[in-house]
């Protein structure tokens, strides 16, 4: 099994009003609410807490891109990620990912993610989404019945200026580039970096996934329970198609609250699961799924948009509701541990995208359950797939010596110190 | 109105033809159009009209070619072409005022009448459109409609919108209209056609109902100034499908054409 410990990034000074006075959390969201000032340690912290999931032995340390959003403030998970990438030391940088139909040209993207394998030692871990049709369409204008396709011709672009040994030209609809020629690319060669799809049970993206071997991650609030009919149509599909049933083809991202009992944990996360759902995922439904975003298949399939609220909202949902129906985990280490183990076998998932910041979550509460799990539940679950140790094939490669931030002497050495060394 | 069936280079194309007198051929808004569109039928008592799909609209097609601005006027000259017409009238609603604009001042000798109903196709940051695509279905009527009541009623006609079946459908549909719509209006419907406008030489009705909320009137003036000797005609009383709202106004404007 492999843990990744996700952080979304909220604002967590939404006001107690925000649903009543705020159309959406997303796209439009009011400017004033956002507090630079406040933001200077919102932001530190939530890489302090990045940086403590990798000390606890957590395999992956997580981030994603998302734009003009109250409970997502990393428009650029880039930055965090290589702020990241020095200061931890063993868990792969997981970032889930960047938009890829939001570059022009998208090698910035490749050039980027080979900048953070190389400065991680080859812990990078690159996820391709096609991106929120909020973020996607509403925030950064690309035309919703086109934006797959832009998708598509970046990810090759991406893929082949990774892999290519010699200048190329790419001729295509999007991108007109006489010399693609990255430098830096990636340490892991073998052929790229991982790859990773976020997705929303898009029809299409299963396919692409299994064809390039990629891990197929849905990213879903509403929890495992809910996601067992889109996680079974994949299967389904790796299945049809004829290909092994690894369980790292698949990621899934819950949420994840551990205290010392069922009571206390009720007791100290409830407020900030309901921050969560009814402030955070305020999000007007007319920004959900722009008409011609999601393919007409997709539709047919009744897979509509996560963030299209569902009816009646997240608001009537008690803390009862939320943890029995799958939404949340939560409670003691060994409830905790026995409903994950139901996730793992009943979705098949190899990597789990641990969400333990849930909202407007201080650091101290957050620390306690990422330590809990860490320490009570991850080593339970360990070995659920035996049959499947050895399947590197969506993980990291890292160098086996790497260096670490900070290794330099304190001083500059003195003119007779270099005339001794280069002597 | 008869639904039939012109091949083009690309697809096949779905068009609505009926009427008698001068070949008319409209070109429909984001919204669509059927064979019972009042509009297109009170332009049938003096017209031969042709009403051609874009593809992807009702059952027609999807094409995937067509993406870009130049795209969708070069099929419009198409489709033209396709029906053996020789400089029929020209009239768009909306989206399709848009596109007749551009077909208007692409290949300006080959129509010399154009008329264009509450045409989207300009921007000023000051008087913004609204954003089609993020609206609501319950939203729709006071957008488009002077009569937000009446508005909705023609809008859901003999629907029930709280049926799953429907929906489903609605959504498919949305998908398949809007988004084809979007390869030219979104995230602003805006693509240069004001430098463009001086190259119209057809004579131009421009048409706008006063409570436009989608398209604001002020627009109507933007096109008047661009398109020499162009002449507004403001109907009072009427939203954005002033087509619907008030047919006969409509209709005696693009009259004025001949």
């Amino acid at each position: 099994m492999k843990f990744t410990w996700f952080n979304l990034m909220p604002w967590p000074y939404l006001p107690d009003d925000f649903r009543e006075k705020n159309r959406s959390v997303w796209v439009d969201i009011d400017q004033k609410l956002f507090d630079p000032a406040k933001s200077h340690e919102v932001y530190n912290t939530y890489m302090d807490l990045l940086e403590y999931a990798d000390t606890l032995g957590f395999d992956g340390v997580g981030v994603n891109e998302h734009h003009q959003n109250g409970y997502g403030i990393m428009p650029s998970p880039n930055i965090i990620a290589a702020g990241l990438a020095r200061r931890t030391k063993d868990a792969a940088i997981v970032v889930l990912g960047n938009s890829i139909a939001l570059y022009n040209p998208p090698i910035r993207v490749a050039e980027e993610f080979a900048m953070l394998d190389c400065i991680s030692g080859g812990r990078l871990v690159a996820g391709f989404p096609v991106g929120t049709s909020m973020d996607t369409n509403y925030c950064y204008g690309q035309i919703p019945s086109l934006t797959r396709e832009k998708y598509q011709e970046a990810h090759d672009l991406i893929i082949k200026a990774w892999t290519t040994r010699e200048p190329f030209a790419w001729n295509g609809r999007y991108n007109k580039l006489r010399h693609v020629n990255i430098w830096p690319r990636p340490i892991q060669d073998k052929p790229h970096p991982p790859v990773h799809i976020p997705g929303g049970g898009s029809v299409e993206t299963y396919d692409f996934c299994i064809d390039n071997t990629y891990s197929y991650s849905y990213l879903s609030f509403s929890g495992y329970l809910r996601a067992q009919a889109l996680m079974s149509g994949y299967w389904k599909r790796v299945e049809e198609r004829g290909v092994d049933k690894s369980p790292y083809r698949a990621g899934f991202a819950q949420t994840i609250l551990v205290a010392d009992t069922d009571e206390e944990a009720e007791r100290l996360y409830s407020e900030h699961v309901s921050y969560f759902y009814n402030r955070c995922l305020h999000v007007y439904p007319g920004f959900a799924d722009a008409p011609g975003y999601r393919t007409i298949k997709t539709i047919q399939t009744g897979a509509l948009s996560q963030y299209a609220p569902p009816r009646g909202g997240y608001t009537q949902l008690t803390w009862k509701e939320l943890t029995e129906q799958g939404h949340v985990i939560a409670g003691s280490p060994e409830t905790v541990r026995q409903r994950m183990e139901d996730l793992i076998k009943g979705l098949n998932v190899g990597n789990i995208f641990c969400l333990m910041h849930v909202g407007n979550m201080p650091a101290d509460k957050c620390m306690y359950s990422t330590k809990l799990f860490a320490e009570k539940v991850m080593p339970k679950l360990r070995n659920m797939f035996p049959d499947w140790d050895d399947d590197n094939r969506f993980w990291t490669s890292p160098l086996d010596k790497r260096v670490t931030a900070g290794r330099l002497p304190k001083e500059a050495p003195t003119g007779a110190d270099l005339a001794k060394t280069y002597a | 109105m008869e639904l039939k069936t012109v091949q083009t280079r690309h697809v096949p194309v779905r068009y609505l033809e009926g009427g008698s007198g001068p070949d008319l051929v409209f070109l429909h808004g984001a919204g669509g159009v059927t064979a019972e569109d009042p509009f297109l039928n009170a332009l049938a008592q003096t017209h031969h009209v042709y009403a051609p799909l874009v593809p992807g609209y009702g059952d027609s097609e999807e094409c995937p070619e067509i993406r870009d601005m130049l795209d969708f006027t070069l099929h419009g000259w198409d489709v033209v072409e396709a029906l053996g017409l020789k400089d029929p009238i020209l009239v768009g609603h909306s989206m399709g005022g848009m596109i007749a604009a551009e077909m208007a001042a692409l290949a300006p000798h080959d129509v010399s009448r154009l008329a264009l109903i509450c045409p989207a196709g300009l921007w000023d940051d000051d008087h913004p459109v609204a954003d089609l695509f993020s609206l609501m279905p319950y939203e729709m009527p006071q957008m488009l409609f002077h009569d937000a009541e009446a508005g909705a009623a023609m809008l859901t006609a003999g629907r029930n919108v709280e049926d799953p079946n429907f929906l489903q459908t609605y959504l498919v549909t949305n998908a398949r209209q809007l988004g084809m719509a979007g390869r030219i209006l979104f995230p602003i419907p805006e693509r240069g056609l004001a430098q463009r406008l001086y190259r119209i030489k057809a004579r131009t009705v421009v048409v706008w109902g006063d409570s436009d909320r989608l398209v604001p009137p002020f627009y109507a003036h933007g096109f008047k100034k661009g398109i020499a000797g162009a002449e507004l005609v403001s109907i009072p009383e009427a939203g954005h499908m002033v087509i619907l709202e008030k047919t006969g106004a409509v209709v005696e404007a693009v009259n004025r054409l001949g």
